[in-house]
């Protein structure tokens, strides 16, 4: 048997909107035939991993904690790759961010005023943006391969939030704890609504895929990031150049992640460990392609996957099975999502052992 | 034994498995597929390495599960690219998430368990020779393997028939399918010996270098054998420089963190990821030998006109 692709004259509009849920099917699918053979009932081990966080107030707030970084990055992600540039160093940008943020309330955490909290977001944003741009400034001007160069960057970050966290920012009254002082309230980014610990980070990330989607959908820059990304050829005809657009989306993308970080710390955690990220910046690579490189999409796909974290944690409660299932839910979706996106544009034809096929190979070798 | 010889040693734990996984993907490169998924598979290789070690008792039987649990696990990156035209650069993400995920949930139980060493192979008289003897003639069997594998794929790219086919779909897929090879077999076939190297360095950590299962034990290597890749302009013997200085770096940095030098720790930790960055600066700014170098098809999908 034989697998053969045959390409269809237009692009399949119905598989284009359908391929996100058909790879979701299929990931529930073989979660359940995992869970199977764990020796768990896959029926309710997929309830109490998918339907169950969503029965209580508390748990849409986590859902919501854990949806806003993932959107966050995943919509900065997504211009990246859509122009070709691959940046999978989102995690380290996003610790970045959150460092950089931190200066205000751990280093000048005598100062206290309304500013604190707005100027704390612009300097993560600018962390994570200057952090991206290592990598931008290397793939513009010597030609440096960003996808090795980004995620050599995520070490580098995760060692130096470790010393920060062990040496110089250390709680000086925290009994040896690797971890900063807590932020005072001026710089606690608050949350949402009164019924539970949501902040506001799950809004910026709404607001920031409302904003991108317009600019791709209906500014020149959008349509840049298409062309340039579909061929670079095409792009430098029409005067657009490659360079500053990796520049654009890394910057902006950095800018993005970096604000996740400090949302996260100053919303969720309200100071630096050594740890701050259950590998947000990883899994929003599978948010934006989930989200098929639409910030929209990407909206849907980031409280998919917000909710795998979510259930991973429960199942560990309630099956006790590992709360590494999270990982290989992740990762087996990203399989099924980029397998269903071959339908867009190609027919599957699965063809059994035929004679002229056979010669035709024969003849090959 | 002097202090050199043991640094030496050291040196050359360390770089086996850089200098293994190194290889196989630039089988897998030069065949024009770029497979970003060498952590995956080596985080997989070193977990069912441990895990069918500790079951059986025998590390050998162990260093044969690792290797073709990395075949197996490349055979998927292989199904979606070749097979669905998948794009490759997500698909190898894909993979070593995936990997990342499944060697946590495999060696959850095994953690912290302490496994058997792979032993030594000594060879009489050969190794009594002063310093290279123990160096060279007295390591573990997948020390032997490495020493094997620079030495055929150096002879298979560039003195047989096969792997003149194998650069050839490389360089252009188009043509060498004109020429009537079969370029989707030849890269199924390139992606598993990739996959394979990466599941036996993956088994080195396991059962060589720190004998026990840890969670994400493999620490980036894989993207550092990816680097030395590009590092070596594809080139098997360059590829043996690069694994060696490599090693040599990251042994420097626990040799330093040991002699207590007033340096933080996470600064030397972050020092080979640091180097693969400089090293990647120095090899490709120069925009033509880069072009000149890489396989023309890199990374590019290919289906056959019917």
């Amino acid at each position: 048997m034989r697998i053969e692709l045959e390409k269809r004259p237009k692009v399949s509009v119905l598989f284009s909107i359908f391929s996100p849920f058909i790879a979701l099917a299929l990931t529930l699918i073989a979660g359940a035939i995992m869970f199977f053979l764990l020796g768990k009932d896959p029926g309710y081990a997929l309830y109490s991993f998918f339907i169950e966080p969503l029965t209580e107030v508390w748990s849409l707030h986590e859902l919501a904690i854990k949806a806003g970084p993932l959107i966050l990055i995943a919509v900065g992600l997504s211009v990246c790759y859509r122009s070709n540039n691959w940046n999978i160093g989102a995690e380290g940008q996003f610790i970045m961010g959150a460092i950089a943020g931190s200066i205000l309330p751990v280093v000048f955490y005598e100062w206290q005023s309304p500013l604190v909290l707005p100027l704390m977001l612009l300097l993560g944003m600018l962390g994570g943006a200057l952090f991206a741009g290592i990598p931008a400034f290397l793939k513009a001007h010597l030609n440096t391969n960003e996808i090795l160069t980004s995620l050599m960057l995520v070490y580098v970050a995760q060692l130096f939030l470790d010393w920060l966290v062990r040496g110089p920012w250390r709680n000086p009254g925290g009994l040896n704890f690797p971890e900063t002082r807590t932020f005072a309230a001026d710089a606690i980014l608050p949350e949402m609504v009164a019924s539970g610990r949501a902040h506001w980070g799950f809004a910026f990330a709404i607001i920031a895929a409302v904003l991108i989607w317009l600019m791709m959908r209906f500014t020149l820059k959008g349509f840049e990031i298409t062309v340039l990304g579909q061929s670079e050829r095409a792009g430098r005809f029409a005067g657009f150049s490659s360079r500053k657009m990796i520049w654009f989306s890394m910057l902006l993308s950095g800018a993005l992640a970096g604000l996740a970080g400090i949302s996260e710390v100053s919303g969720a955690i309200q100071q630096l460990r050594p740890v701050i990220s259950p590998g947000y910046g990883f899994t929003a690579i599978i948010v934006a392609f989930l989200g098929r490189l639409n910030p929209l999409g990407i909206v849907a796909s980031g409280l998919v996957l917000a909710l795998t974290y979510l259930g991973g944690e429960a199942a560990q409660l309630s099956l006790g099975v590992s709360d590494k299932v999270t990982r290989v839910f992740q990762g087996l979706l990203l399989f099924f999502v980029l397998s269903c996106d071959t339908l867009i544009h190609y027919k599957i034809r699965m063809v059994w052992a035929d004679l002229t096929d056979t010669v035709k190979d024969g003849g090959a070798n | 034994m002097g202090i050199v010889e043991a640094i030496l040693l050291t040196v050359i734990t360390a770089a086996t498995p850089l200098v293994i996984a190194a290889l196989g993907e630039l089988v897998t490169e030069r065949s024009g597929v770029l497979n970003l998924g060498v952590e995956g598979m080596m985080i997989i290789g070193a977990v069912c390495a441990f895990v069918a070690t500790q079951q059986t008792g025998s590390p050998y039987i162990g260093i044969i599960a690792g290797t073709v649990s990395g075949a197996l696990f490349s055979l998927l990156f292989g199904f979606l690219t070749l097979t669905l035209v998948a794009n490759q650069v997500a698909t190898g993400l894909a993979l070593t998430i995936l990997g990342l995920g499944v060697s946590g949930m495999i060696g959850e139980p095994y953690s912290g368990q302490s496994g058997a060493k792979l032993p030594q192979i000594v060879f009489p008289f050969l190794s009594d020779i002063p310093y290279l003897g123990p160096l060279l003639f007295k390591q573990d069997l997948i020390f032997y393997l490495s020493i094997v594998l620079i030495f055929a794929v150096n002879w298979f790219l560039f003195k047989t028939r096969t792997g003149l086919m194998l650069r050839s779909v490389g360089d252009s897929h188009s043509s060498a399918h004109a020429l009537g090879i079969n370029v989707i077999r030849t890269r199924y076939l390139a992606v598993l010996f990739g996959g394979a190297c990466a599941g036996l360095a993956g088994a080195q950590f396991s059962l060589v270098y720190t004998p026990q299962w840890t969670e994400n034990m493999s620490a980036g290597r894989g993207w550092i054998a990816l680097a030395l890749v590009v590092f070596a302009s594809w080139r098997p013997w360059r590829v043996v420089i690069g694994g060696y200085l490599f090693g040599a770096v990251s042994i420097s940095q626990l040799h330093a963190q040991a002699f207590g030098i007033g340096i933080p720790s996470q600064f030397l930790s972050a020092l080979p990821y640091l180097a693969t960055v400089a090293v990647l600066i120095v090899i490709s700014h120069n925009r033509r030998t880069t072009l000149i170098n890489t396989p023309a098809s890199l990374g590019k999908s290919f289906v056959p006109d019917r």
